[in-house]
């Protein structure tokens, strides 16, 4: 299983390398939601409870885009069958597809949260950034837990482009939520304010459970 | 039958509103709500049966149950939304973290038949019903959690409303509303099971008249499953 | 391997009904028949891609689709589609294939040679000719060494050379059992042992290749 995983997961992160699709769209998207978010909202710099939402809102929507392109070349190019004919696990495809799309949500968020920072942060990144990054790790987990499964039941329907957003974006209200939550007092103006404990937790369990249920009903969503 | 005691429970009930006129709603919402949430969950045992069995009559309950369950839902939002332009004189509150989850339920679930409608071969529409199905309803009590924990964080107080604080009388008449609606949902779940069935049959006799062969007699694409 | 009954529902149409037949180890079936006659309906049922939903079917003596697991290691499939990632070159699709299936990666440069294609193995596979990946494609269904090849078309935009050169890999002198589907009554039944036709989903006929003319064939696509 953990060699299968490495497998499909290195042949993922070269597909992304070459082809470059998808990480760059996510990062420019990110920059040009914080953009309309300036103007949408009218404001040079945002702290507190704004700035969480914002944050965490785009990285969402970015990972929309993400979610969309997961399996296409699985599909187009019949990945699926040629995964399906070997001796492996099948769950290993989820691993190693949630795996990849968590990375693509880290690199993103380099990029994203410096952009996030200049553009529209009211108070200095810097003290906040430990505690940020543990909050943002907690949510890329349940956002490519979540976004693997949504994408794999997505995938073969002729809406796809319909269904991700429709279907990713109720099932990610509570990781929005916790996020925003648990990101709120360190982008408080005047210092970074403690970590809400409680909020850390759930979102954790979230992940956590969401993780299970995926790993139970993957199966289905590849076989004939 | 089953109907006929629900319709009595709705002619018992106003007898203990001595709360107002509006206070009324609380029989049919608070039933309709909780009704709906075991459809939705039931949708998903329903499901993860499928799954095991793939004997087609499971994923037709499960179609069924999150079919009604949706429509009760859709009953949940405007007695919620009308309860709460009585008691707090506004359409829509987001504090009362019943109404919000449920409008985050309602949208997850309102996407399963788009989600069917999209996926042309029965056995793969099944199948991928099948997982939204258990996904979602094991959403439906996460979610619930989530939202309770995100309002309680803020107003303590809006939680305890439903269960206890309830006169015996009050409680009692809750009980059978409860019951009643319980039974209501049965009885359309099995309606429609029976109607889906129906359905079926004439369809196979009429190929069977038209001699046989399979292609094309269909009256159309639908999202249902069939038997 | 042997079928007894098997069917297959796509929707409400039947895709396959009703085929019975039975191919010893190291035999050779062609399947003839029209577009959309449930050719390759059948071979995906037999590389455990699409679970019957009628009869029996055993392959290599494993019941579908319950030890679907214990076979699937062990079967070749050459579809339609070349099953490689078009942005991955030819060596970095089989080193992929060959880690799944747990093969040593010397057998990739074994079977590039064997295709011919070690010249331009290292190009993606975007920028090949369809019969370079045609190359390709049998290379990756023989990477495992296996006991059974499905061969949808595995001619298909090859030239007399290349098919003269991959005929050890895929012909009748492999080794392994075979199911070939094909369109040309002369070439197909050469090598064949048993021949299947199909014709709306049902077995037309089923019988040894001495019996089976070109009339007969030419019946099928009437």
């Amino acid at each position: 299983m953990r060699s299968t995983v490495a497998t499909l997961l290195a042949k993922e992160l070269t597909l992304e390398w070459r082809t470059r699709e998808s990480v760059p769209a996510m990062v420019l998207f990110s920059i040009a939601t914080y953009v309309v978010f300036h103007f949408g909202l009218d404001r040079d710099r945002v702290t507190g409870d704004l700035a969480s939402g914002v944050l965490v809102v785009t990285l969402l929507f970015a990972a929309i885009l993400g979610i969309n392109r997961l399996f296409v070349a699985e599909h187009e190019q019949g990945g699926f069958d040629g995964f399906l004919l070997a001796p492996v696990d099948r769950t290993a495809m989820l691993v190693a597809k949630a795996v990849a799309l968590f990375c693509f949500l880290c690199i993103v968020e380099v990029f994203a949260l410096p952009a996030f920072a200049l553009l529209l942060l009211g108070p200095p990144l810097t003290q906040a950034l430990p505690a940020l990054v543990l909050v943002l790790l907690l949510a890329n987990a349940g956002i490519a837990v979540i976004g693997t499964l949504v994408a794999g039941l997505a995938i073969q329907t002729r809406a796809r482009d319909l269904i991700v957003p429709l279907l990713a974006l109720p099932l990610l209200v509570p990781v929005v939520l916790a996020a925003a939550r648990s990101a709120t007092p360190l982008l408080q103006d005047g210092g970074a304010g403690a970590l809400p404990g409680n909020w850390m937790a759930m979102l954790a369990i979230y992940d956590l459970l969401f993780a299970l249920i995926a790993f139970a009903v993957f199966d289905f969503l590849l076989e004939d | 039958m089953l109907t006929g005691a629900f319709a009595m429970v709705f002619f018992y009930a106003p007898l203990d509103a001595d709360q107002g006129f509006v206070q009324k709603i609380f029989y049919v919402h608070v039933p309709m709500a909780i009704v709906a949430l075991i459809g939705f969950v039931a949708g998903g045992i329903c499901a993860v049966m499928y799954l095991r069995t793939r004997a087609t009559k499971w994923d037709m309950r499960s179609y069924v149950s999150i079919h009604l369950s949706v429509i009760l839902a859709v009953g949940v939002l405007v007695t919620g939304s009308i309860w709460a332009r009585a008691s707090w004189g506004q359409w829509w509150v987001w504090d009362e973290p019943m109404l919000v989850s449920f409008l985050i339920v309602f949208l997850l679930y309102a996407t399963y038949w788009p989600l069917r409608f999209s996926l042309e071969d029965k056995e793969k529409q099944a199948r991928y019903a099948s997982v939204f199905a258990i996904v979602a309803g094991a959403f439906v009590p996460l979610n619930f959690a989530a939202v309770r924990m995100a309002e309680a964080y803020i107003h303590p107080q809006t939680g305890a409303t439903v269960a206890g604080g309830l006169p015996p009388k009050m409680g009692l008449t809750f009980l059978v509303a409860l019951i009643g609606m319980g039974l209501l949902f049965a009885t359309l779940v099995k309606y429609e099971m029976a109607s889906k069935h129906a359905t079926f049959r004439l369809r196979a006799l009429r190929r069977k008249l038209a001699g046989d062969d399979d292609d094309l007699m269909l009256s159309g694409r639908s999202a249902a499953p069939q038997l | 391997m042997q079928l007894r009954g098997a069917g297959r529902r796509y929707g409400e149409r039947a895709a396959l009904r009703d085929v019975t037949l039975e191919l010893e180890a190291g035999r050779t079936l062609v399947v003839f028949g029209p577009n959309g006659a449930g050719k390759t309906t059948l071979l995906r049922m037999l590389a455990t891609l699409l679970r019957p939903h009628a009869g029996e079917v055993r392959v290599l003596g494993r019941p579908l689709p319950d030890d679907g697991y214990a076979v699937r290691g062990r079967i070749g499939f050459l579809s339609h589609e070349a099953l490689l990632y078009r942005e991955l070159s030819g060596r970095e699709n089989l080193r992929f294939y060959a880690r799944l299936h747990r093969v040593a990666p010397a057998r990739v440069d074994a079977v590039l040679e064997a295709v011919g294609m070690t010249g331009r193995g290292d190009d993606p596979v975007a920028e090949l000719s369809r019969g370079m990946i045609q190359r390709l494609a049998i290379a990756r269904a023989v990477l495992h060494e296996p006991d059974l090849l499905l061969l949808d078309e595995p001619l298909a935009n090859l030239d007399p050379a290349a098919a003269a050169q991959v005929a050890p890999l895929i012909g009748p002198d492999s080794g392994a059992t075979r199911v070939v589907t094909s369109h040309d009554p002369a070439g197909g039944l050469q090598g064949a042992d048993l021949a299947l036709g199909l014709k709306a989903a049902r077995v037309a006929f089923l019988a040894p290749t001495a019996e089976i003319g070109p009339a007969q064939i030419g019946e099928l696509y009437r």
